[in-house]
């Protein structure tokens, strides 16, 4: 499949949404809340290849090239909506108040982790509602149409942001989920991550349609397709989206077209000239999202390069004391490690 | 205690009934709950409204659907048709119900759902795919628990503890048993979840059984007592946690164990208890163990050939007679 390897990933109509909404003008602060939550990512992204490199096991699905949509859609989020995160990247967790160290931690297995170095890449926080990633493609969207049922009977205001990619795209749970959260109206956003490739494997192969937002129709749901580096454009499509989730319009599908800059995970050695031919790698690049919204912030007069030189360098530093408090954390003591596999506290009365 | 008869699915009704009535967050979920097909959820929504919710045929879905939905505040019984359906819900048991709580580090993860495998075992020309008894199946899963209760005031106590459990649950119940009848308490009562029944008590030989097996055995137990050979039945209820104790404890007086279900044989329940008094318990024993199950094969969808593979009360009384 030679052909496959090139000319496929290149941009698709990425920046033109199918819906068009009137542009909400996003507060200043949010957006710097925005552009600093997407550069801890990235030091924390290349902190943790920097670790697997170094010969500690992590399981490291690089967020490398989607800051914007991860960052930005959890940042349209209240702190008790609930988010339905995916296995690619830690932007979710980051963007819905993780602390790096907490996440750092619990990957590298330590007990001070988000869950006491017992779940490591499901990373999960009842606090910050974060519902537990899952490591079975596609699982968790019936799931996350059974928390939005939940806010219905509960009659909650909250609603749920849920990720998934385009690979997971084909997993029958996906049609089922996706059908029950239409069918009971239920207050869910879905996010699909569209970065061309699952796997090692283009899409082109594996997919019966170019936009995952075609699917949408299917279920009686709005699609949105946005351009999944333009973190301004997804913070208006996910805070459209939760604001009709959230008045009882039910769920929307928004598709963000992205590209995950590096491979499949840290261990994958194919993705420059194997799967995917080296310029499109470069052609993508030139997308780095970071950067583009760090322009837009300078032309807008939102701050100075001094100031968001200021930020990174913050960013940064936090980083590497995340880093010395992981390395310094202890592993779970024996007894915890085999503690909550029950509830074992159980009353009938 | 004053008491009353109910059918097995009477009880399972009522428990349901009262479930809902004593709290709000329980929900039903599943295909076909307002009729359905075996009357346990009937009309249920008359007295419920929304919170009875016929679902689409979307095993996998509406059981993932269940977990989302328990973590967060609600505490739904999703009814799945038949065990054979359970292989399409097998990931949201499994990989999700079954570890969430761990996997989440613990804390507030909850997951009090549980899922009523309705319809299993074989009758007729059920088939395999309609006929399966698949509840070894599941106590493979840490995280799970496994009931399978053979009598109304056992499926009553036992769903109603079910219910208030916070762990995920695999309730089962046969297809054959929801016309017994038998004696239910008035008012409310719950059994402990994890405790086996001795149902028969006897000297000669323990049989260990649930279910509908279950009242094979105890035809067993009495035809043998006309030769003159007791039998002690245990009723196990709860499959996984097993009730160990009860099990040694019968084996030590007894000293000869049979095993009765209607799952196959190969890594079947059978399997598990065999194992476990050979770990544990081996100098009780002066006789191999004997494992009745069903044969290594396909069921066949027919009234006819359809029971040629499932264990009889012949098979149990030929499996006793060679030990005693």
């Amino acid at each position: 499949m030679a052909k496959a390897k090139t000319g496929q990933g290149k941009m698709p109509k990425a920046s033109e949404p199918k819906t068009k909404k009137p542009k909400e003008k996003i507060p200043k602060e949010t957006l710097l809340k925005i552009y600093r939550d997407m550069v801890r990512l990235r030091f924390f992204d290349d902190k943790l290849n920097q670790l697997v490199a170094s010969g500690i096991r992590i399981t490291q699905h690089s967020t490398h090239g989607q800051e914007a949509t991860q960052i930005a859609a959890t940042n349209a989020l209240e702190p008790s909506d609930y988010l339905m995160p995916y296995h690619r990247g830690w932007g979710w967790a980051i963007g819905k108040g993780m602390q790096p160290r907490h996440l750092l931690a619990e990957l590298m297995g330590k007990a001070t982790g988000c869950c006491k170095g017992k779940g490591g890449v499901h990373i999960a926080d009842w606090n910050l509602r974060i519902m537990g990633r899952p490591g079975v493609q596609g699982a968790h969207i019936p799931i996350a149409a059974g928390v939005g049922l939940s806010i219905k009977f509960r009659q909650a205001k909250d609603v749920v942001l849920c990720f998934f990619g385009d690979g997971a795209s084909n997993e029958g749970n996906i049609h089922e989920g996706m059908n029950l959260a239409s069918v009971w109206k239920a207050p869910v956003v879905f996010v699909c991550e569209n970065n061309l490739y699952a796997l090692f494997t283009p899409n082109v192969e594996t997919t019966s349609v170019r936009d995952i937002a075609d699917r949408a129709q299917g279920y009686g749901m709005a699609g949105v397709i946005i351009d999944g580096t333009d973190a301004m454009a997804a913070y208006q499509a996910a805070s459209e989206a939760i604001r009709r989730a959230r008045s009882g319009q039910g769920p929307t599908l928004i598709e963000a077209k992205t590209y995950r800059i590096h491979g499949h995970t840290a261990m994958d050695g194919f993705h420059l000239g194997g799967y995917r031919a080296k310029e499109e790698v470069e052609e993508w690049e030139k997308q780095d999202p970071i950067l583009k919204l760090r322009k837009r912030l300078i032309a807008m007069e939102y701050s100075t390069a001094a100031q968001l030189d200021q930020i990174d360098q913050k960013a940064k530093e936090e980083i590497e004391e995340a880093e010395k408090f992981a390395k310094e954390s202890p592993y779970p003591t024996q007894e915890e490690i085999f503690k909550d596999v029950y509830v074992e506290d159980v009353q009938y009365a | 205690m004053a008491s009353k008869e109910l059918t097995y699915v009477q009880a399972v009704r009522e428990a349901l009934w009262e479930e809902m009535k004593r709290d709000e967050r329980v929900i039903i979920m599943g295909e076909d709950v307002k009729i359905n097909v075996w009357a346990a959820t009937r009309d249920l929504y008359k007295d419920y409204g929304d919170r009875v919710i016929n679902c689409p045929l979307s095993e996998s879905g509406f059981s993932g659907a269940a977990i989302g939905a328990a973590m967060t505040g609600m505490r739904p019984v999703v009814e799945i048709m038949y065990p054979d359906f359970t292989m399409y819900a097998a990931d949201s048991i499994a990989n999700q119900a079954a570890k969430y709580r761990y996997m989440c580090g613990g804390g507030e993860f909850k997951v009090p759902v549980v899922f009523r495998i309705a319809g299993s075992g074989n009758s007729g020309p059920s088939g395999c795919h309609h006929g399966q008894s698949l509840e070894a199946t599941f106590i493979h899963f840490p995280g799970l628990k496994v009931i399978f209760a053979s009598t109304p005031h056992d499926a009553k106590g036992l769903l109603k503890a079910a219910i208030r459990e916070d762990n995920p649950i695999l309730f089962y119940e046969h297809k054959l048993l929801y016309g017994v009848k038998g004696e239910v308490p008035e008012g409310d009562y719950v059994l402990p979840i994890g405790k086996a029944d001795v149902k028969r008590e006897g000297s000669d030989v323990t049989i260990v059984s649930y279910g509908w097996t279950l009242h094979k055995a105890l035809r067993a137990a009495e035809q043998l007592a006309t030769e003159g050979i007791e039998a002690e039945v245990i009723d196990l209820r709860t499959l996984r946690p097993l009730d160990k104790e009860c099990i040694l404890k019968s084996v030590a007086k007894t000293s000869k164990l049979v095993t009765a279900e209607e799952g196959t044989k190969m890594g079947g329940m059978g399997a598990e208890i065999a194992a476990m008094v050979a770990e544990e318990g081996l100098d009780y024993l002066d006789a191999p163990i004997k494992r009745v199950a069903s044969a290594e094969w396909i069921i066949a969808s027919s009234n006819y050939a359809g029971q040629m593979g499932i264990p009889q009360e012949a098979d149990i009384i030929r499996a006793v007679k060679e030990l005693v």
